[in-house]
């Protein structure tokens, strides 16, 4: 069975940018992440291939500016997942292996003609302060 | 099933010397199966259609892929819109922002049309579809958006003789180089699947593709991978560029069978064939 025509049209999309995207489905499964996503997860694509919710999250912790873990909702992901819209937010990620770097989240649902919630995309970016 | 090949020609009806032997009309297929009718898509090839000689039942459904011009330009022309006996249904791709009627009244209607959609006298139905399952008469139809700029479904249609996908307007390769091979990610691959006879988009040699990707359509030779992809048991390629004559055909489809080698056939669509599934 093939994905949505608009998860793959995200993923065609994702593989021509230089910036680090995931694709999910709706709950968060983590369906495909581009080559400079795998950076930040530490890991390829071509060797993990698709992701469970309960394994991708856990790669990395996601911290506030004084170093207290997020819960999952304050994460925008996890809020576009929830309701469906559009969410921003610049928080800290660490990695299993202590590595921390400032971060700005964008994501979006992926609804397509038929108003029909597919999935979601996450992108992040260096914010432009640093 | 019986197929009718009635327009294979992409973009434009091109109709001169050099394009007699693959024909110059525009998308249109006809699909009959126990004196049941099915055209998809309303080219220029659906003037070629006579529905007083074989309509046994009286209604007529039109599948439009999409509302390219290439794709609708025969309505106007199509003779059971203006006959109050007959029922019509257009089935055709679904958006968010307009109805289908709305989107075939710019047809319909001035400058382009002298009359308006309201004025189509036949017993009319319009039906919007997207990622849908339906029925009608002995055929299942299956519809899913394929890529192709603006919304745009395929079909697979099946009888109890066999599957029938059509993609005429297709670019699953856009954005990449070469096409997906895991088909989860490929487009319309769950309409192509194990098809007996598919008929894709293969409008561009790889040397024009160069220069028109993003327009909507494949090389031949990603058409015939994707054929292979999806297991189908035969392909005819179609929407042939209006610039390419029945000669650069000819040595297109030869270098292509020299290059490649696929376990199923595949040929050049051609106006006026017949195919029996």
């Amino acid at each position: 069975m093939a994905y949505p025509i608009e998860i793959i049209l995200n993923r065609q999309l994702a593989d021509c940018l230089a910036i680090p995207v995931f694709i999910t489905d709706t709950v968060g499964n983590l369906l495909f992440y581009n080559e400079p996503a795998e950076e930040i997860l530490g890991k390829r694509y071509q060797d993990t291939g698709e992701m469970k919710v309960g394994e991708w999250s856990t790669i990395f912790l996601s911290k506030d500016e004084v170093g207290k873990l997020l819960e999952p909702e304050d994460l925008p992901l996890v809020k576009t997942l929830l309701n469906q819209l559009p969410y921003f937010k610049t928080f800290w990620i660490e990695s299993l292996k202590g590595k921390s770097e400032k971060i700005s989240v964008s994501s979006y649902p992926i609804i397509g003609r038929a108003g029909i919630f597919v999935g979601a995309v996450a992108i992040f970016w260096r914010p432009s302060d640093e | 099933m019986k197929i009718t090949l009635w327009g294979v020609r992409g973009s434009i009806p091109t109709f001169n010397p050099s394009t007699r032997v693959y024909g110059g009309n525009t998308s249109c297929i006809e699909v009959e199966e126990d004196g049941c009718i099915l055209v998809l898509d309303a080219g220029s090839g659906i003037t070629n259609l006579n529905f007083s000689d074989n309509l046994e039942c009286n209604r007529i459904d039109i599948l439009l892929t999409h509302l390219h011009i290439d794709h609708i330009q025969g309505l106007s022309f199509f003779k059971p819109l203006f006959d109050p006996d007959k029922k019509v249904h257009i089935w055709g791709p679904r958006t968010h922002a307009h109805s289908l009627i709305a989107r075939l009244g710019r047809y319909f209607s001035p400058p382009l049309s002298p009359f308006y959609f309201r004025d189509l006298t036949c017993q009319l139905e319009v039906h919007e579809i997207e990622n849908s399952s339906f029925e009608i008469g002995p055929f299942t139809i299956q519809s899913a958006y394929v890529i192709h700029p603006g919304p745009t479904v395929g079909y697979r249609i099946t009888s109890r003789s066999g599957v029938f996908t059509y993609i005429p307007d297709h670019e699953p390769a856009l954005g990449r180089s070469g096409l997906n091979h895991d088909i989860r990610w490929l487009s319309g691959s769950e309409l192509a699947f194990e098809a007996d006879l598919l008929l894709h988009d293969a409008q561009y040699t790889a040397e024009d593709y160069k220069v028109k990707q993003g327009w909507g359509h494949s090389t031949m030779e990603d058409a015939v991978a994707y054929a292979s992809l999806t297991k189908v048991k035969h392909l005819l390629l179609m929407h042939h560029d209006p610039t390419h004559s029945d000669a650069q055909l000819d040595a297109c489809y030869a270098q292509l069978k020299e290059k490649t080698s696929y376990p199923f056939p595949f040929e050049m669509a051609v106006e006026g064939t017949v195919i029996e599934l």
